[in-house]
């Protein structure tokens, strides 16, 4: 690319992406507090415990990814997602849906 | 068509676009989602997974886009993964709080809504890679049908609801 790398994006892009890892990040949060109360309210089995083990690990894992993420998103110039991130961000959010399905009343 | 490298610098408030191609393209108006069309996405499936499972292919092809595009195009991603969440949290809450409807019925909403979600999902991925893409290679950006079917989705869901509350919370 040309010109210098700037120390700061006048239109603050890095910024705005890092906010809107968060608000995923929160949204995964509220939708994963309803899935183990599901799981919750099923009766504590042992195939809901897994079940609400598995969605927390699902949000833990999708933390991660986020705050790799933002960190990435610090530099001048970011480097652009990448496939696997993206890819594996997604695949948390299926998970939640097919564990948070499996213990539908 | 102007390359990717070639794009104007934006103004201080990042709002400028690149003038590619003549402006905004023109809208496509398309009839809606047929059986068709579902199955060529279907059938595009194991081409776009060797996509998103193979990172180092996008990489190699065309130019990088200026990183402020690929950041608009991750945000866009980010929005749709958030409809997704929405649509599964919605899903919990049918099934959780809607406790006066029959249970098949409940079940049957919250699967729709668990199943949109996921397909919103991977649509998500699918429609990041595409763009991502096309910016690369300086083509047009994808357009899709997605938003019309999650609109019809989202429409019979809501049209599903009415009716059962007016047949079974009328008396």
């Amino acid at each position: 690319m040309s010109g210098p790398v700037p120390d700061r994006d006048p239109g603050l892009q890095p910024e705005r992406t890092r906010l809107a890892w968060r608000r995923t990040t929160l949204a995964f949060a509220v939708a994963a507090v309803l899935a183990g109360r599901q799981a919750v309210h099923q009766g504590l089995s042992p195939f809901g415990l897994v079940a609400v083990a598995l969605c927390a690990v699902a949000l833990l894992a999708f933390l991660a990814i986020a705050q790799a993420r933002i960190i990435g998103l610090g530099s001048g110039r970011p480097a652009p997602l990448a496939v696997r991130t993206a890819v594996a961000a997604a695949v948390c959010v299926i998970t939640l849906a097919a564990f948070g399905a499996s213990v539908l009343a | 068509m102007a390359g990717p490298a070639t794009l104007p610098q934006p103004d201080a408030g990042g709002t400028s676009r690149p003038k590619t191609g003549g402006g905004y393209p023109a809208l496509i108006v398309r009839t809606g989602p047929s059986v068709a069309d579902v199955i060529d996405f279907v059938r595009g499936l194991p081409v776009r997974a060797r996509l998103w499972l193979s990172p180092q292919d996008i990489r190699t092809e065309g130019t990088t886009p200026d990183y402020r595009f690929s950041l608009a195009n991750e945000r866009t991603f980010l929005a749709w993964l958030r409809t997704a969440l929405a649509l599964i949290g919605g899903g919990f809450a049918v099934d959780q709080f809607l406790l006066r409807l029959h249970r098949p019925v409940r079940v049957t909403l919250a699967v729709l809504l668990l199943v949109g979600g996921a397909m919103c999902a991977v649509r998500a991925v699918n429609h990041w890679v595409r763009c991502e893409r096309a910016m690369r290679r300086g083509e047009d950006l994808p357009v899709s049908r997605f938003p019309t079917l999650l609109a019809l989705l989202v429409a019979a869901v809501a049209l599903l609801m009415v009716v059962v509350a007016a047949v079974g919370w009328a008396g």
